[in-house]
């Protein structure tokens, strides 16, 4: 299997505090990877890096066979932030029109993404309202929405799920999932939720800024013999 | 109660805001209005000592000339405040009247000594001091001229800096707090464009802005415009493009609205004293150099040049030079400022 990202022990300091401490990650082209961890954990400085927002103090990042941080690269990577990062003022579809035209997609094609992924999201019929009368989870939908708006290979969602009712969360789910098998997405997604790691073909549990552990979720149960993820992670944690 | 207490006390730049900055404020407009009084300097032809001693008496400088043929020439090239020509029977005076209390002192002044001196002979005359004998002239403005038609430019300078300073401060500082910033920064999107987004978007608010403001000053208010308005727009437009540039950079050391207010005192406020209100050669050197790196200093004296002295384009080309220097560091500074955000 190709890799889509290769991560090659990087570490990663801010003053004083090692956020990262020697991280290797191997995610395969056309998987949906997850980076489960407790929250200040590291796991959005190293999904910050693969974006190319920010760079390794030591060691490399590749994408999709080139080094990061790459400007054209971005242009393959769609991401999501933790916090829903929108223009209040505008209404949901002046939002996603603003952020697909960084991506310089033509009129055309803009149209028809921006059906697409208000389709994907349930917002179609509520992209005419300013962002500010949305409740939060339709903010959530909507920031999904412009993860997806040029049509990436490369998909990363941090916290994608937060603040979500279970049944949008298993839409999105069952759509992240489609994506990966439908169209060979890589997707890299961050949670806190065991039973969302589960739905991932490999994960990595983080603690501190090290990784723990890495597998597919029956191979860690069964490596660690443990009922669930929680127990993996605990155990592994103690090694 | 306590709550507010411990709020200000995390809050270490309100805090010293608070305490300090009423006293920066204060120091600065002592030592402001505290300088020295520049004694006006008077030009003179044919007056004899006594008359001259008299003048000196009264703290103006006087320095004698001969046969001057064009008195507007002389004020304006060697700096004085005022031309005092003698003859038996009259005087003529003409005044610079950049700063028109200079002006009323220098001609209130001449006019009791010259009325004194004519008591003796013409007792009639001196029954009415007005009706005296010295003509005045005016390189700039007129008799009525007031002083707000030497603040007029100056205002109109300090406004459109204030605002723009303040508007393109909060919505980038928008951007920023509310996370789209850093969004835009995972997209192929360049620094430079973003900067450059920021200064057409904002600028197109600001060159707006500043027509209405100057057409108001001039056709509403009467302000005094002897100069082309073309010139004014253009200054206003670069003054506009600094402090635009300068909102974008500070928004980046400021964490809420409220901190961006927090710049006013520290940031605009001195400006406006520098910018001309007060005449700068009575300020002690140092406050001078002060003034030096303000940019609304540069903005004002251009302003006041075209619109009050009517001067040209080529009289401020200085001054413009100046300003674009201004907003190209601080443009530069804003490029490396996201950096913050996305190393690339």
């Amino acid at each position: 299997m190709q890799h889509a990202v290769s991560v090659k022990n990087v570490s990663k300091r801010y003053r004083k505090n090692n956020v990262l401490r020697q991280v290797d990650l191997m995610i395969g082209a056309g998987s949906v990877y997850g980076l489960i961890g407790p929250s200040g954990a590291g796991k959005t400085t190293l999904v910050k890096m693969v974006v190319g927002m920010e760079v390794p103090d030591q060691g490399e990042i590749h994408v999709l066979g080139q080094s990061m941080p790459n400007l054209s690269l971005m242009q393959r990577i769609g991401y999501m932030a933790q916090s829903d990062a929108l223009y209040f003022e505008l209404t949901g579809r002046e939002n996603l029109q603003f952020f697909g035209s960084l991506y310089q997609l033509k009129s055309q094609q803009l149209k028809e993404r921006m059906k697409y992924v208000a389709d994907l999201v349930n917002l179609e019929k509520d992209l005419s309202k300013k962002v500010s009368t949305y409740s939060g989870g339709m903010k959530r939908r909507l920031s999904l929405a412009i993860a997806f708006i040029q049509n990436p290979d490369v998909l990363i969602l941090d916290e994608p799920t937060v603040g979500i009712d279970p049944a949008l969360r298993l839409s999105i789910w069952n759509e992240l999932l489609r994506l990966k098998n439908e169209e060979g997405k890589t997707i890299i997604v961050t949670t806190h939720v065991m039973d969302e790691a589960e739905k991932c073909d490999c994960i990595a549990m983080i603690r501190e800024g090290a990784i723990i552990t890495t597998g597919s979720p029956s191979a860690l149960k069964k490596n660690y013999s443990a009922n669930n993820l929680d127990d993996v992670f605990l155990k592994a944690g103690r090694m | 109660m306590r709550r507010i207490f411990k709020q200000m006390f995390r809050d270490k730049r309100t805090l010293a805001l608070l305490f300090v900055a009423p006293l920066f404020i204060l120091t600065l407009m002592h030592l402001l209005f505290n300088s020295e009084q520049v004694d006006p300097l008077l030009g003179i032809e044919g007056a004899d000592d006594s008359f001259i001693n008299k003048l000196e008496a009264k703290n103006i400088e006087v320095q004698t000339y001969t046969n001057v043929k064009n008195a507007h020439a002389t004020v304006v090239d060697d700096e004085l405040d005022g031309f005092l020509k003698m003859d038996d029977e009259k005087q003529q005076l003409t005044l610079l009247n950049s700063d028109p209390t200079v002006s009323r002192t220098l001609e209130m002044n001449i006019k009791q000594i010259t009325s004194k001196m004519q008591i003796p002979d013409q007792m009639q005359k001196s029954l009415n001091q007005e009706d005296s004998t010295v003509a005045i002239s005016y390189v700039y403005g007129d008799e009525d001229t007031a002083f707000f038609d030497r603040l007029g430019p100056l205002l109109i300078g300090f406004f459109v800096f204030f605002f723009v300073f303040l508007i393109s401060g909060i919505g980038l500082l928008k951007e920023r707090t509310t996370g789209t910033l850093e969004r835009l920064m995972a997209s192929p999107v360049k620094r430079g464009e973003i900067v450059a987004a920021y200064l057409i978007g904002f600028g197109i608010f600001a060159l707006l802005q500043t027509i209405i403001v100057v057409f108001f000053a001039v056709n509403v208010l009467q302000m005094i415009l002897i100069g082309s308005i073309w010139n004014v727009l253009l200054i206003n437009l670069l003054l506009a493009l600094v402090a635009l540039s300068l909102g974008i950079l500070l928004s980046a050391f400021a964490e809420s609205e409220f901190q961006m207010m927090q710049f006013i005192p520290i940031v605009v406020i001195p400006q406006i004293f520098f910018s001309g209100i007060i005449p700068l050669e009575g300020m002690a050197d140092w406050l001078q150099v002060l003034a030096k790196i303000m940019p609304l200093y540069y903005a004002g004296d251009a302003l006041q040049s075209v619109m009050y002295e009517g001067l040209g384009l080529a009289d401020i080309t200085g001054d413009l030079y100046v300003l674009l220097l201004f907003a190209c560091i601080l443009i530069i500074l804003n490029l490396f400022g996201l950096k913050k955000y996305r190393k690339l």
